[in-house]
This record gives structure tokens, C-alpha cells and sequence, in this order.
């Protein structure tokens, strides 16, 4: 039976940086607590024996040659950026 | 109380591919800021990594070089944390299933050999480079965004610093020598973090550790470490409780720097990577790549003392950095005695590169060159004394060595009719000198051979001359 508390909501708000009210984090983990117990349905199945599976596609070794192509020209890397000093992408400072 | 030091350390270096890890931009150092990107490496929506077969080859080849396991099947993995030089807001990473695992490298600390044991090896993307420019803010360049990088994570086997720096220094060697990475720590295609902590000698459990990130030079390491090693004993001795802390070392104060304490393990959500597939690593292209390592340090010091028939330590002098071996393998290519060779390459060159801007790229003395003035030496054209000044001269001008000697009239002389003619004028100007000398006063050798130099201004073959000294006396 899955179970999720507000706690949990709170820590997985803060690691995606989101701000959440209240109301909010009460709301999300009645949500949250129904889509788990939607995908629960899948240990009713019998894997005994089924290889574990990290990707939908069955493919392997999709590689590139290492060979240079054009970059972005910098005007328009400068365009999509949020802010620009001096060649470079500018951002708030941050503090851990 | 005896406390023991424990050490592990974490290493990043960046491969020496033409492209990024998973699209087609330079990652060449030193270009100007973000001009090599493109919606791939900054983390665009809708876009597609492919992954770069050369940076697969060479993190199998580190695995290889560092005897480790290779993975049979291998994948990518999500790292989830928010930092602004990382714009995708993840990582790609592996997780649970590095390219290579279980492996060791053997470096000599104090003339002893120990083994120490690396943990994995694995391919990841390298972030951009901060700049702090303001109170309020920072810059960035995202030219090193998507970099192919291995994080090479050893066991916590090292006790004592200097065990940290052995180890390293052995790592950065094989690296290189595999032609795997740059190793630049200025350029930071080398990095390393070390974790440290002490225990009571017999104590089984770590003590707490603590994290010394961004040192730049295996001096700062070992600096940093014995810094940490010192502080980790005093304050346990004081009865104080150590914290889990990252600092960094200050190099101007001589000291570590806390930058944050560790609360709880970092939470980064790894899943599995959906934009990649699976990497199978099968027997054949395994031995196509371990076809592929050049020749490791271990392997040419053995071969030059078996080939060469060098001592231990001229082998391993010269195997200090690839350039070194390399140039004096070209030398013995060249027609080279192996032991002049070595001699010229581990002394005198290697004296001129350490107290000028010269690199054996740069060297005006070409293998070729410093083969001939070797054998200039050898068949008695000049001396070792003359050479010094050849060798000089080459430096500098990057002259011919034996049109230079013919130029500057500093062949010696080895005409034995003349110096036995020149011996026998000394012996005859100065009878009293031949009788002493016959009386058993050596010493007295001296004077007639410094006669002879005199009148040839120090150009006759000093090992001739000397044969033919007692030559001439034992005619007397």
C-alpha cells in the first residue's frame, strides 16, 4: 500500500524549487498518494524471471563519430539568453 | 593517542576527444566564451544527446589502463540538481552501472610499491565554467558544458598524504601515457577532490570526514591534506567533535576554508537516462580497444632496462612524462648509444628545460642533432668538455653539430705522431720530471700533460694523450 506524507511533498517541492502553499502540499499528497496507488497495480503482475528494464526501446550502441560540427554563433546565444556581461551568460549569485 | 589518516580521492578528467560528449561542438581549451555551444549541451527543449563513440573508447581504455573490470552493458543516468552551470538542470551521468569497476594501480611511496584499489570508473558530462564577477552575481561560460569527462573513484586507501599524492601522480601518468586526457590541472582537464579523516590506530570505523574540493596542484593537495590531517588530530585530541565539511585550500593563507557543511545525504533523484539506450561493451570491441593503449610507463621501464640494459632508476627518470620518453626514444631511434642517450636527455636537457620556457616541442636540439653530437663524442672528434659548448650552441641558434665543431675549429686534436712528438718535447725540456716520474711520482703526470695542452690550447684528446703518456715514458 503506498503511502506518501506532507513532509515528503514539502522535500520533493524544495529539491524541484518549488514554492508550495499550504493548501497546496495537502492537496498534492491526496494526488500524489492516488497516482501511486494507480501504478501499485503493477506488482500485481509475476516478474519472476523478467530482466529488469531501464528504457522502453530495445536498442543498443546508438553512437556518433567524433567529428566537429558548427556551434551556435554567439550573437544568438547571446539572444536566448535570460542575461548577458561580456561574452558570457550573467546570473544571480548563488550561495550553498 | 596515535591517530591513523585515511584518504580517498575522487578524480575528473576530461577526455581527449575532438567533440563534446553528446553533440558535435569543440571542446578545444581556450576558446572565447560561449562559442562552442549549441542547443544540445545547452540543455534546449526537445533535443536529442548522441553520444560520442570516441569518448566510449577512451573511458573503456582508462577502465582498461587502470585494471579494472569492464561493464558487459552499461547505461546513463539522470543526476537532478539545480546550479547554473549546468543549464539542462541534470547531469548525465552513470549511476549503478560504471564502465569500469574493481581495479588498482601500484605506486612506490618511500621506495616501497603499494597497491591501491580504485572503486569505478565512469562517463559523464563536465558543467560550465562560473566566474564571480559581483556581490549579486555571476557570469557564465557554457563552453565546457557537455565536455566528456571519468570520474575516477578510488578506494579509501590511502594513509597519509603523501600516499594521496603517489597515487595521483601515478593516475595522472597512466592518463597520460594512454593518451586518455590532457592532464592539465591549470587547464582543469585534471581535478581532484579528497576526502580525509583520522581514527585511533586499530579503530575499525572512519572517522568523520571532511571534503577538500578545487585543489589545482598535487603541491596544494599535499599542502591541503597535511593542513587537514594536523587540524582532524588536534581537534580530536582537544576533545572536539569534527564536522562533515567541504572546504577548499587557501593557497595564499596556507590554509583550508570551510565553504559548506554537509547536512544529509545530497538528494539528486538518479533515473535512469530516457534520451539514451543501452551500451553493450561485447568481447570484440573490448580487445579492439585494449589493442589500442599505447605502451604504459610500467611496461617501457621494463623495456628499457631489458633493451637498453639501463638501471631501474634511469628508467624511471625517464619515463617521468611521456615527452621525456619519447624524445629519448627518438634519440635511440636516431643511432643514439641508449646510455649517452640517457644521460643527455634526463641531464643536461632536461636541465635547460627546467630553467627555460623550452619544451621538448620547441627544443632546437632535435633528436637528430643531439644524435650527432653523441657521436661526435664517441669516435673522439670532440670532447665531453666541448660538447657542453656545442650543445650550448645548438640550444640557442640551433646550429649543425658537426658544422658548427668544423666552423669553430673545436675538433681535438688526436694525431698521435704529433701529441707523442709534444709529449716527448716536455720530457726533454725537463729531465728532473722523467726521472721523478720513473721513480713512481705519478704526480708528476700532470705537469707534462698540462705542457701539452698548453700547446695545443686544450684541444688534444685527453683520452689519447693519457694512453700515450705512458707510451712514450716506458720507452725512457
Amino acid at each position: 500500500m503506498a503511502t506518501i506524507n506532507e513532509e515528503q511533498v514539502r522535500h520533493v517541492a524544495h529539491l524541484a524549487r518549488l514554492a508550495v502553499t499550504d493548501g497546496e502540499v495537502k492537496q498534492f499528497t491526496e494526488q500524489l498518494e492516488k497516482i501511486l496507488e494507480f501504478a501499485e497495480q503493477l506488482n500485481e503482475l509475476d516478474t519472476t524471471g523478467v530482466e529488469p528494464t531501464t528504457h522502453v526501446l530495445d536498442l543498443k550502441n546508438v553512437l556518433r563519430k567524433d567529428e566537429v560540427k558548427p556551434s551556435l554563433p554567439r550573437s544568438e546565444v547571446e539572444r536566448l539568453a535570460p542575461d548577458w556581461e561580456d561574452g558570457q551568460v550573467r546570473v544571480p549569485a548563488v550561495f550553498e | 593517542m596515535n591517530f591513523e589518516t585515511v584518504i580517498g580521492i575522487e578524480v575528473h578528467a576530461e577526455l581527449k576527444t575532438n567533440t563534446k560528449i553528446f553533440c558535435g561542438c569543440s571542446r578545444e581549451y581556450g576558446a572565447e566564451t560561449n562559442t562552442q555551444t549549441c542547443p544540445i549541451c545547452l540543455g534546449h527543449p526537445g533535443v536529442l544527446p548522441t553520444l560520442n563513440e570516441k569518448a566510449v573508447e577512451l573511458a573503456v581504455r582508462a577502465a582498461m589502463a587502470l585494471n579494472c573490470q569492464v561493464a558487459d552493458e552499461t547505461k546513463f543516468d539522470r543526476k537532478n540538481y539545480f546550479y547554473p552551470d549546468t543549464p539542462k538542470a541534470y547531469q548525465i551521468s552513470q549511476f549503478d552501472k560504471p564502465i569500469g569497476f574493481d581495479g588498482y594501480i601500484d605506486a612506490e611511496v618511500d621506495g616501497v610499491t603499494k597497491r591501491f584499489r580504485i572503486e569505478r570508473v565512469h562517463l559523464e558530462e563536465d558543467a560550465g565554467k562560473m566566474n564571480h564577477t559581483g556581490e549579486n552575481h555571476s557570469v557564465v561560460d557554457f563552453n565546457r558544458t557537455g565536455s566528456p569527462l571519468i570520474e575516477i573513484v578510488s578506494e579509501a586507501d590511502m594513509r597519509s598524504p603523501k600516499e594521496a599524492v603517489a597515487y595521483l601522480e601515478r593516475l595522472k601518468e597512466v592518463l597520460q601515457y594512454a593518451d586518455i586526457s590532457d592532464v592539465k590541472m591549470e587547464e582543469g582537464s585534471l581535478r581532484c577532490d579528497c576526502n580525509i579523516s583520522v581514527r585511533p590506530y586499530g579503530q575499525e570505523k572512519f572517522g568523520t570526514k571532511t571534503e577538500l574540493k578545487n585543489l589545482n596542484s598535487f603541491g596544494n593537495v599535499l599542502k591541503g591534506l597535511e593542513y587537514e590531517e594536523d587540524r582532524h588530530r588536534k581537534l580530536l585530541l582537544s576533545g572536539g567533535v569534527m564536522r562533515q565539511e567541504t572546504l577548499r585550500f587557501d593557497e595564499a593563507g596556507k590554509k583550508t576554508v570551510l565553504m559548506r557543511v554537509k547536512e544529509g545525504a545530497s538528494d539528486y533523484r538518479y533515473f535512469p537516462e530516457p534520451d539514451l539506450v543501452k551500451l553493450v561493451l561485447d568481447n570484440d570491441w573490448k580487445e579492439a580497444i585494449r589493442a589500442g593503449i599505447p605502451e604504459l610507463p610500467d611496461a617501457r621501464r621494463v623495456r628499457y632496462q631489458e633493451a637498453f640494459g639501463l638501471s631501474p632508476y634511469d628508467a624511471k627518470i625517464l619515463t617521468t612524462t611521456r615527452e621525456t620518453a619519447e624524445y629519448f626514444e627518438a634519440v635511440v631511434a636516431e643511432g643514439a648509444d641508449a646510455k649517452a642517450a640517457a644521460n643527455w636527455t634526463m641531464g643536461e636537457v632536461q636541465g635547460h628545460l627546467n630553467k627555460s620556457d623550452d619544451t621538448f616541442e620547441t627544443l632546437k636540439l632535435t633528436p637528430v642533432k643531439l644524435t650527432a653530437l653523441i657521436g661526435l663524442i664517441s669516435d673522439g672528434t670532440i670532447s665531453s668538455k666541448i660538447a657542453k659548448q656545442v650543445f650550448q650552441a645548438i640550444i640557442d641558434e640551433g646550429v649543425d653539430p658537426a658544422a658548427y665543431v668544423e666552423e669553430k675549429g673545436l675538433a681535438q686534436i688526436s694525431d698521435e705522431g704529433l701529441l707523442r712528438g709534444l709529449i716527448n718535447e716536455s720530457f726533454d725540456a725537463h729531465p728532473e720530471v722523467v726521472e721523478e716520474l720513473k721513480g713512481g711520482r705519478d704526480r708528476k703526470k700532470g705537469f707534462v700533460i698540462g705542457q701539452v695542452m698548453k700547446k695545443t690550447k686544450g684541444m688534444a684528446n685527453p683520452t689519447l694523450l693519457d694512453e700515450l703518456f705512458y707510451d712514450e715514458l716506458a720507452k725512457r
